[in-house]
């Protein structure tokens, strides 16, 4: 590890760190600029993984031998890492799903059928990632709720003069929001929405996939009352993330899977449930992938994430400012204050596919296509974007190649 | 240019891409069908005028990336005076060797969008045989 908390984040020092920048593909190094799909994984974690299953592994909690104490350790380890890093004020409030997904959709199962029904109203945004308005739509119309979506002004930043009407509209019970849009990098008011939904007495629940990895987070400070997020996107192993949900409303809530560990007791007519957090883990868990989740977030949080956030705004300023030398490319989103370090974009009369195939030749690698956001791209009024999206292995050179790299483009179809 | 870039945007492809043939809808029509691949944003609508079972004319309209789009502007031209049940059976990879590059398997279902709008198109018109491949199970959205 090249930096240490509180300090300019040194990028080009990180990137040893990282194996696959070693590798030269046709010469080249590669660009990565594809971090809000899914991070590149650091040595660091790698390392760890394998030698907790080569020395510490075990199926977790029932286990009498020394073995499965040590991988239970291991787990439980990681659960407590997830807490600090979220500032939850207790372990039992930290659920591990596969990732941010999974925890959305156990609270739009786990609290959405016992407490939507009809006259009520769910409350999404037009930015918002399908898992995050998936399952709310899908869960309303079972439940013979509303769904109600909160519309975007021309940058993509959310247009709150719309909630006095929503709130007129029914009983307003859950307001679903991502902290920050995979799209378009907005960072939404996810503070001001909580305390709006709570006055209406409806719950709050952030998508933070995009960005626990980027920020800090608190909880308590975001005054909302779930929050989820992925290992994935912030250096850690896919098949792990974590929902943190207030206390009192995970205690009330009904299970979401059912068998294995989230059971306490089970007679032939009845079955009673674990205790928090274990209620919402039925089956073996992704043992290893939550303690690599863990040792992710030692690792952003050596490196700081003040200091990432910092290096990304750097990034994000840089390269709107080189994107806006190029007349002939469009970027959607919100001035770089106001966003994470994401760069929607697209390259006139050039379809995105055709954008990331050639910038591939170049060693670029972008994600073209809606990004999971249908209802963004028809409110931008486009079928895809291209998209580039920074971390803290990024360089101001890899953005400089993106640029070089869509000249070509354009030269190649003019 | 890189010789990547000349093996899969070969000029040919270039060429019907920003001068797509068959270009517009016919009307009136004798068989119609529309088709997105949600993957990408690709879009293609494809109208026929038959005279008996054999295709007399075709007109396409789309949007999309160059490989969709080219990809349909050559099938139009494969596909004038051939019987339906012909193109009914014609498999994908007369297209392909058509196109003539390589393609991912993302890519893939870009090349193939038209043809599979063009099979629904004449299986709604005349029962043709439509095999599954081309309704369901895949990422295309046909019909």
């Amino acid at each position: 590890m090249a930096v240490t908390a509180g300090q300019k984040l040194d990028a080009p020092a990180l990137r040893a760190d990282f194996a696959v920048f070693e590798e030269l593909l046709k010469g080249k190094p590669l660009a990565y600029l594809d971090s809000a799909a899914s991070t590149q994984k650091p040595r660091q974690v790698l390392d760890a993984m394998r030698e907790f299953y080569e020395h510490s592994y075990a199926n977790v909690h029932r286990g009498v031998y020394r073995l499965a104490e040590r991988a239970t350790e291991g787990y439980e380890g990681a659960r407590e890492k997830v807490r600090a890093f979220v500032n939850a004020s207790s372990t039992r409030e930290i659920v591990f799903t596969r990732g941010a997904t999974e925890a959305l959709n156990l609270v739009a199962y786990g609290w959405g059928l016992d407490n939507l029904g009809p006259g009520d109203l769910v409350v999404v945004t037009e930015l918002e990632h399908h898992s995050n308005f998936v399952p709310w739509q899908y869960i309303a119309q079972r439940q013979g709720a509303s769904f109600r979506h909160i519309p975007i002004d021309d940058n993509g930043e959310l247009r709150l003069d719309a909630l006095e009407r929503i709130a007129g509209e029914g009983r307003v019970k859950v307001v679903a929001n991502n902290l920050v849009s995979n799209s378009l990098g907005t960072i939404n008011p996810v503070e001001q929405l909580a305390a709006w939904a709570h006055e209406q007495g409806a719950i709050m629940v952030v998508d933070a996939a995009q960005a626990a990895p980027h920020r800090p987070i608190d909880v308590q400070a975001l005054g909302c009352d779930f929050l989820a997020f992925s290992s994935h996107k912030l250096c850690g192993p896919t098949g792990s993330g974590a929902l943190w949900g207030r206390r009192e409303l995970l205690e009330q809530m009904s299970p979401f899977n059912l068998g294995g560990e989230m059971i306490r007791s089970v007679a032939l007519d009845r079955t009673s449930w674990n205790e928090l957090p274990y209620k919402f883990e039925a089956g073996t868990p992704a043992i290893a992938e939550a303690y690599g989740f863990g040792i992710a977030l030692d690792y952003v949080s050596a490196v700081g994430l003040e200091a990432i956030e910092a290096h990304e705004r750097e990034l994000t300023v840089y390269a709107l400012g080189r994107l806006a030398e190029l007349p002939w490319v469009q970027t959607y989103g919100p001035p770089a204050e106001r966003r994470a370090g994401i760069v929607s974009f697209n390259v006139e009369g050039i379809h995105p596919h055709d954008v990331a195939q050639v910038l591939d030749w170049e060693g670029v690698a972008v994600r073209a296509g809606h990004h999971c956001t249908q209802p963004l791209m028809a409110r931008l009024g486009v079928s895809a974007t291209t998209r580039a999206s920074f971390y803290l292995y990024t360089i101001l050179d890899d953005v400089d190649r993106l640029v070089d790299g869509l000249h070509k483009v354009r030269k190649s179809f003019s | 240019m890189s010789g990547e870039f000349e093996s899969l945007y070969r000029e040919v492809i270039l060429d019907h891409y920003k001068s797509p043939r068959s270009h517009g809808l016919l009307e009136p029509r004798d068989a119609f069908a529309e088709g997105q691949n949600p993957l990408c944003g690709d879009e293609i609508a494809m109208s026929l005028t038959l005279d008996g079972d054999t295709v007399a004319d075709v007109g396409f309209e789309g949007r999309g990336c160059a490989i969709s789009q080219a990809a349909t502007s050559m099938l139009t031209e494969m596909i004038r005076g051939r019987s339906v049940h012909e193109l009914a059976a014609m498999p994908k990879e007369e297209l392909l060797e058509e196109i003539g590059i390589p393609l991912t398997p993302v890519r893939l279902k870009c090349a193939i969008l038209g043809l599979g709008v063009l099979k629904v198109a004449l299986h709604k018109a005349k029962g043709t045989p439509l095999p599954e491949e081309w309704t369901g199970g895949d990422d295309l959205t046909i019909s």
